[in-house]
């Protein structure tokens, strides 16, 4: 049994508002036995510093990728990690994180990889639930394991891979990177590591469409008009055809995937996980410098 | 070869100390070191520029150097600057502070830049971690040899 969704006025203008819970229904509805509540951040000890009461960890580098190959866990370790966490197929999963819900919007995206039916995202994520005042615990919950069915992970639907982007040249196409990244300034984001591309720039015929267009201040996501005017209208996307984002290592764009996919309702949403850090090596791939999209090669 | 091996006694003994728990113990060791990194002295709180930014971790981090002395027997202090909500970043200045914090020059320069892949934590927090903490040393280390001329 899925929890009722949050009917929150301000999330009922989005294509799926049932993808959003507000900080204040989720204080409503913890500790109800259908909800887990995820925390997914980019620094692996916040969660030890401190969580929403009975929220689990889920950490990207740890539980989501596979230890060996480049890729994610296959169907068996999504159960095995689901189990560890008291996540059946019917619970409904809230997820939030840190830096406006990057890791947070990437675990739902593997989550969605699964096809988990009902997995939601805290608008505002940690930042917005402390700012609030409201209780945080150093508790870590020890769930009993419990039953996750083995799921083939479906990786076609939401995630392309570099052969996909290569073949959708001249589609829509966005980087949501920092406008250095895009240019070709610099391979990585500002404060951040060298995360070892080789090449500078973009993809050919990428828009640049910054994440952070689609967060307001407090890290929750602006309205569905305000969307509209910058991906709609002022980017001139189209929900109908199909759109590919990348970033860097695939979170960022994560954070984008979920505003065109729930918020305004695309209808063919992926994400290139593979982003810079696979197409910046790439040997004899198209790359454009400087401030326009650029030009699309022939192929 | 012990992991302990080649380091001055303080590191030697957060390397042994690290490798002695289970994994789970070190992040809890890891996030202890993180919330008793000392303040930085309001003399640099109030001149960020004086830091110097570790672009390989994840999370914002500024350190700086003082040495006192010249030469090789100078003895250095380290400082260092991040938020809370940077535990692991933090944790690592602080594994840094404790184990460097008031050695000579030669010292610190003779720490082994691999340091970090001996605290058994590539397993408990991803081996991607740890370069920021590599990072941090590579830094400590130019700026000891630039203020001390060692």
């Amino acid at each position: 049994m899925s929890l009722p969704y949050d009917d929150d006025p301000t999330f009922a203008a989005y294509a799926r508002p049932e993808r959003l819970v507000s900080t204040q229904w989720l204080a409503d509805h913890l500790g109800e036995p259908e909800l887990v509540v995820v925390e997914s951040d980019e620094d692996v000890l916040l969660y030890d510093v401190g969580h929403i009461p009975g929220a689990v960890k889920v950490d990207w580098h740890l539980d989501l990728n596979d230890a060996v190959t480049r890729d994610y866990v296959d169907g068996v370790g999504f159960a095995t990690l689901m189990s560890a966490k008291g996540i059946d197929r019917e619970t409904t999963v809230v997820i939030y994180g840190d830096k406006s819900n990057w890791w947070a919007a990437y675990a739902m995206w593997v989550f969605t990889l699964f096809g988990h039916p009902d997995v939601r995202l805290l608008d505002g994520g940690r930042a917005k639930w402390q700012s609030e005042g409201r209780a945080m615990t150093t508790d870590v919950p020890t769930p009993a394991p419990v039953e996750y069915p083995v799921v083939e992970r479906e990786d076609a639907v939401v995630r392309a891979y570099r052969e996909d982007v290569l073949a959708s040249l001249g589609g829509q196409l966005i980087d949501v990177r920092s406008v250095p990244e895009y240019t070709g300034e610099r391979t990585h984001m500002p404060d951040y590591p060298q995360e070892g591309a080789m090449r500078g720039g973009h993809i050919p015929g990428a828009q640049s469409v910054p994440w952070a267009l689609a967060a307001n201040e407090d890290g929750t996501f602006k309205g569905r008009a305000e969307l509209e005017a910058i991906y709609q209208q002022e980017k001139g996307l189209t929900p109908t055809e199909p759109v590919i984002a990348y970033c860097r290592i695939g979170e960022r764009s994560s954070h984008t995937w979920f505003v065109l996919q729930h918020l305004l309702g695309f209808e063919d949403v992926r994400n290139y996980d593979g982003s810079w850090t696979e197409w910046g090596n790439l040997v004899r791939v198209p790359i454009a410098r400087g401030s326009e999209p650029g030009e699309v090669p022939s192929t | 070869m012990s992991d302990a091996e080649n380091l001055p006694a303080a590191f030697a003994s957060i390397v042994e100390d690290f490798n002695a728990v289970s994994s789970r113990d070190r992040i809890q060791m890891l996030l202890d070191f993180s919330q008793t990194l000392p303040e930085l002295p309001e003399r640099f709180a109030d001149h960020p520029e004086l830091l110097e930014g570790v672009p390989e971790c994840q999370s914002p981090i500024f350190l700086t150097t003082e040495v006192e002395g010249a030469g090789h027997d100078a003895v250095v202090h380290l400082y260092f600057s991040a938020p809370m909500e940077a535990p692991t970043t933090r944790g690592f200045a602080g594994i840094l502070h404790e184990g460097l914090d008031g050695l000579t020059a030669r010292e610190v320069l003779a720490i082994p830049a691999d340091v970090s892949h001996r605290l058994g934590l590539a397993e408990a927090i991803s081996p991607l971690r740890l370069r920021g903490m590599a990072g941090m040393l590579g830094r400590i280390k130019r700026q000891v040899r630039e203020k001390s001329a060692a």
